[in-house]
Order: structure tokens, then C-alpha cells, then sequence
């Protein structure tokens, strides 16, 4: 089941249950839900804003429980592309987010927020991962790849993005980073990998403009190339 | 609603089960147990469950891993991604019914992050329910899938009780076709309770997937020796290869001599709210040739008594194809 049905639900469709979130403060429990996104968007508080991220979203704004000792220090040092980075992460912080508007890395794409299309894949230890669906906390001992990781000192660019130019790969390119950190994470575990695992390894990537098949013929070309 | 943050909570990275185990009990049901995240974080994005504290279990090496037992079966750490499990030579070789089974797990990144015992532990997909509203499952009067509009497309064909949700797991028809074991240690120490028994229906708790209660911890499913070896059929069926979870799913272990069915377990997934063990085919087929004859009877038996709701009658046909091809083609 996926949230695409969600919208053919009967005409008496039930309204969700809100808890006294930062959000519902622009929305009483009782407003419908088209009330609902009109007020947070009058508010300003909507998706990539990376200003409401970083003010809107503290625990104690939201009525979360006060620190207790022993939960996870805020301030971590985390290895993003070979290099360390200190900063300063929510408990309730994703790794896409904290890439993204933390460190600005934005090369790492967000579209569904909730594992379901790819765009956001990073590698941990080398191995794929949705950055949206990973608590940035639990990332903090993994060896962080992003898109931006991949060209080599000298600026020369992996095989992966070499292939995907060569071979037209991207039509609009919103799901290419995603791609090319699955190909990645592909030819790292398996350098030569027949068309039908490159399939499988790329699955976890949705193209919304379906250029599934110049994808896969720029993973077989990288394969060729590296 | 998609791209905002998650509710504010604290956050503990215990460094030992007991550790955990101490926290997850303190704060009871305030807290939440974090394995690989996929099922909780939307939870948490989505507003519908906002728990205070939450105890990530990441960290926990020694919930990681798969070993041989003494007695010839296996121990999986709850904590052991599916990646791992589905390309475990050990499971290949003894189980592979389990390793097929996670195989069709969502996409690959899912499985690189998803744990075993998240994915036993994992809540229905009940879009009602999942979209926050006041269900019975969520504590209200209502089931708004079994109405005559409600798109219960995906719902149970048995075991409707108020609620008509369905269990979304793969893996966890298999783990009870292989009679698994689950180990769950609280304040009082560790405890083990067949996977049959680990699922629990809404005529037992409507808030509640499994025996679990808060301060309990999954820490290993345990796979005995028994089945080891054994003739074995997965098949799921679902409207995408990649991310869609069971419309049916089949899993059966099975033991055949001289074309005969010594033995047999088979288990079908997402047409109750737990996985449904099929013990009429089990007796219909034990004894019988291994043929065509006996498969066709096992179909037929396996959906006896099934009660649609309104967009879900195709699970029948579904459910019975699916039990005829696993007798016949294991
Ligand atoms: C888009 C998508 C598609 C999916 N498709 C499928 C599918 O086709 N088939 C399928 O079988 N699954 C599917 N899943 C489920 C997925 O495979 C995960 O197994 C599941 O989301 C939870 O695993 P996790 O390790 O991420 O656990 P979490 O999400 O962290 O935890 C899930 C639940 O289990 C509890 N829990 C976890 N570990 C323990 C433990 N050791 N002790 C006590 N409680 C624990 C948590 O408290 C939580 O309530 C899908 C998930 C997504 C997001
Ligand atoms: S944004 Fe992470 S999978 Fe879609
Ligand atoms: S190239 Fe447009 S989404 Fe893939």
C-alpha cells in the first residue's frame, strides 16, 4: 500500500488525529486537513525552508520531554566525504536534512520523505542507504558518501557520472544523484555485475521521467570503463 | 506535510541490550524502540505517533549477526539487516524460504537499513490508520476500511475483529513456517515464544501487532534444526515488484519421500492480522502424493471460510493459485 491511494478515499474521508505539535499551532485539531496546509503554508513553516528548519524545530518548541541525562550529545563530528565536519544535530534530525541544510551539501535530493523513490541515497560504509528515512545520530559512526564525494582531487569525475553523461542517462536529473550513489554503491560490492543485478541493484531508485534504460546502460558502461 | 521536520523527542544510544532494556522499561509507553527506522520514522513524520523518548538500538553490536546453535539451528540478532540475512550462504543453503522471502523486502536500500526485528515488529499498513486517523486500532470506535465505500483493497480475509487490517510482512510467513523461536528479554530477563504465538490478532489486543509490551526487547529469532534442508515455496504477490508490500504472500517447509508429503508447514501473509498458518492444507496434503491432484485440493482448501470485503475478493483466487503452485512446486 502506498500514499498515492490516499486521495481516492470516500467523500466522508476522517480527519487525522494532529498532536499539539510546533505545525498544529497554525491549526486547531478540528480544521480540516485543506485548512490545515493553507495555515502552515500561510505561515511560512512549509517543506525546504531551511530557516524554518533550523529555528522552528527545536525540542522545546514543541513541547518534547526536557533533557534527560544521557540521552545523545548534539554536537558531532561526522565523516561526510572523507573530511570531518563538526555540527550540530537535532535528536529528530534525518541525514538528508542535515546534509542538506546543514552542510549545504544539496547535491542529495529529497522526494518522497518517506523510502519510497531514491532521490535522497547516500552511502554508509560504501553501502545505499535513504537518507531521509536515517536519523543523522545514528549515522554518526558511518563513513557518509554523497554525490558531491565522488569526483576525484583532481576534478576528474567517477566512471558512474562519466557513464551517465556519455550514455544520456538523465532526462529532468531530479532522481540522478540517487542513481548514481546506487551505481556507485553497485560497482563497489560487484565491479562487473550482469544487466538483470544492475537491475536489481538500481530498483530502489524511482524515475519519474522513466529513463530507466539509459540508467542501465550507463552502469554497464561504467562497469566497462572502470 | 511531506518535507518539515519530525516532532521534537530525546534520543538514547544505550550501549548495551540491558542498557535498553532499562530505558525502554523506565519510560514505558512514552518510549520507542528504534531499530532500522524505515517503519518509525514515518510514524513520527507523519504526527501520528509521538513518543517522548526514543532508545535507538543501532549501536548494539551484540543484537547483530548470524550464528549456528548447539543443536544444528540457527540464531539471527534482531538487529541483523535483511541484506544480511538474504545473502547469508548459512540461510541459503539451510532456509532458503527465509532468504527468498527477504529477498522481496520493499527496495534494496531498505534492506540495506531494515533489521529482522523491525520488520517482525513493523505495524499494519492500513492507510485509515496509518494516516492518523481515530480508528479502533488507534484507541476510537470506527473502522473506516470496513464501510461500503472504504477502500479495503488490501484488507484481511480472516480474523476481522472491529479491525480488518492485515499483517505487512514477508518475512514473518516464513520465520512461522519454520516454526522460529523469538527471544524477547525485559527487566526480568530473556524469554522465548514461538513466532505463531508472537502475532496477535485484534480479538487479543486491536492495539497491538504482537505480544510485545513496552521495556520488552526483540533481541534474536531463533530458527530450529527441524526444518533445515527442507523442500521450500515463497511467492508474494504485489502491485509493484519494488516498495509494495504483500497483496498475498505464501511460504511453505515441507518434507516429501517417495513423492509423498511426510510433513508440512505453510503459512499465507496479509490476509489476517497475523500470518495464517494453513493448518486445514497442512492436514488435507500430509500423507497424500506429492501431484497435481493433491495441490488442486490444497487451493481449494486454503480458502474455505475466507470473507471479502468489497474490493478485496480477489485475494481468494490469489490465495488459492498461490497455495497450488507452493504444493505443487516446492
Ligand atoms: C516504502 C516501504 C516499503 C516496504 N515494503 C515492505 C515489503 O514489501 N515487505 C515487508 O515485509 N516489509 C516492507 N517494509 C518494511 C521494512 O522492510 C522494515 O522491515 C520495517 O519498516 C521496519 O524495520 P526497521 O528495522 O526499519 O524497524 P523500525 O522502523 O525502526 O521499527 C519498527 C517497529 O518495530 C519495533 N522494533 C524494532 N526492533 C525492535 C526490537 N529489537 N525489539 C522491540 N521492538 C522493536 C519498533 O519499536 C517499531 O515499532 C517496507 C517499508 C517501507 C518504508
Ligand atoms: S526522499 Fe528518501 S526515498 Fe524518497
Ligand atoms: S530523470 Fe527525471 S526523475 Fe529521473
Amino acid at each position: 500500500m502506498s500514499d498515492k491511494n490516499l486521495v481516492t478515499g470516500p467523500e466522508s474521508f476522517p480527519e487525522p488525529r494532529f498532536d499539539d505539535g510546533a505545525l498544529t499551532q497554525v491549526a486547531s485539531t478540528k480544521a480540516s486537513r485543506r485548512q490545515f496546509i493553507k495555515g502552515v503554508i500561510a505561515s511560512g513553516a512549509v517543506a525546504s525552508s531551511a530557516a524554518v528548519f533550523l529555528t522552528a524545530c527545536e525540542p522545546g518548541e514543541q513541547g518534547a520531554a526536557p533533557a534527560a541525562a544521557g540521552g545523545v550529545e548534539r554536537l558531532l563530528t561526522l565523516n561526510v566525504n572523507g573530511q570531518m565536519r563538526r555540527v550540530d544535530v537535532m535528536p529528530n534530525e534525518t541525514l538528508a536534512m542535515t546534509l542538506r541544510y546543514k552542510l549545504n551539501l544539496t547535491g542529495t535530493k529529497l522526494g518522497c520523505d518517506r523510502g519510497e523513490c531514491g532521490a535522497c541515497t547516500v552511502l554508509l560504509d560504501d553501502v545505499a542507504h535513504y537518507s531521509c528515512s536515517t536519523l543523522t545520530h545514528a549515522a554518526r559512526n558511518k563513513a557518509i558518501t554523497t554525490v558531491e564525494g565522488l569526483e576525484s582531487e583532481s576534478g576528474e569525475l567517477h566512471p558512474v557520472q562519466q557513464a551517465m553523461i556519455d550514455e544520456l542517462g538523465p532526462q529532468c536529473g531530479f532522481c540522478t544523484p540517487g542513481q548514481i550513489m546506487s551505481a556507485v554503491a553497485l560497482l563497489t560490492a560487484n565491479p562487473n555485475p550482469t544487466r538483470d543485478e544492475a537491475r536489481l541493484a538500481m530498483s530502489g531508485n524511482l524515475c519519474r521521467c522513466g529513463a530507466y534504460d539509459n540508467y542501465l546502460n550507463s552502469v554497464m558502461r561504467a562497469a566497462e570503463m572502470a | 506535510m511531506s518535507k518539515d521536520m519530525m516532532p521534537g523527542f530525546e534520543l538514547y544510544q544505550p550501549d548495551s541490550v540491558d542498557g535498553a532494556v532499562d530505558l525502554l522499561g523506565r519510560y514505558g509507553g512514552e518510549a520507542w524502540a528504534l531499530a532500522g527506522g524505515n517503519d518509525s520514522l514515518d510514524w513520527f513524520k507523519d504526527r501520528v505517533k509521538r513518543p517522548q523518548y526514543v532508545v535507538d538500538l543501532s549501536g548494539l553490536d551484540e543484537l547483530r549477526g548470524i550464528r549456528e546453535m548447539d543443536d544444528g539451528g540457527i540464531e539471527i540478532g534482531a538487529m541483523t539487516s535483511l541484506t544480511e540475512i538474504e545473502s547469508s550462504a548459512l540461510i541459503q543453503e539451510r532456509y532458503s524460504v527465509l532468504a527468498d522471502a527477504t529477498r522481496r523486502v520493499a527496495s534494496p536500500q531498505i534492506r540495506n537499513a531494515s533489521t529482522i526485528g523491525g520488520n517482525v515488529c513493523q505495524d499494519t499498513r492500513c492507510w485509515y490508520y496509518r494516516y492518523g486517523v481515530d480508528c479502533y486500532r488507534a484507541g476510537g470506535n470506527e473502522c473506516y476500511a470496513d464501510t461500503p465505500e472504504g477502500q479495503n483493497r488490501e484488507h484481511c480475509l480472516w480474523g476481522a475483529d472491529r479491525c480488518i487490517a492485515v499483517s505487512p510482512s514477508d518475512m514473518a510467513p516464513a520465520l512461522v513456517a519454520l516454526d522460529a523461536r523469538m527471544v524477547v528479554r525485559d527487566a526480568d530477563g530473556d524469554r522465548e515464544i514461538a513466532a505463531e504465538e508472537f502475532f496477535i490478532g485484534p480479538d487479543i489486543d486491536i492495539e497491538r501487532m504482537t505480544v510485545l509490551e513496552p521495556g520488552d526487547v526483540l533481541t534474536a529469532i531463533r530458527i530450529p534444526a527441524d526444518w533445515a534442508g527442507a523442500r521450500f515455496y515463497f511467492e508474494k504477490v504485489a502491485d509493484r515488484n519494488t516498495w509494495d508490500f504483500p497483496l498475498v504472500n505464501i511460504a511453505a517447509a515441507m518434507f516429501v519421500e517417495d513423492d509423498t508429503v511426510q510433513s508440512i508447514r505453510i503459512v499465507a501473509g496479509a490476509v489476517q492480522c497475523i500470518p495464517r498458518r494453513l493448518t486445514a492444507v497442512e492436514q488435507a496434503v500430509t500423507g497424500q502424493p506429492k501431484n497435481e491432484a493433491t495441490a488442486a485440493v490444497a487451493g481449494q482448501t486454503a480458502v474455505r471460510g475466507a470473507t471479502p470485503f468489497n474490493f478485496n475478493h480477489f485475494k481468494i483466487p490469489l490465495l488459492q493459485n498461490l497455495v497450488t503452485r507452493a504444493i505443487r512446486d516446492a
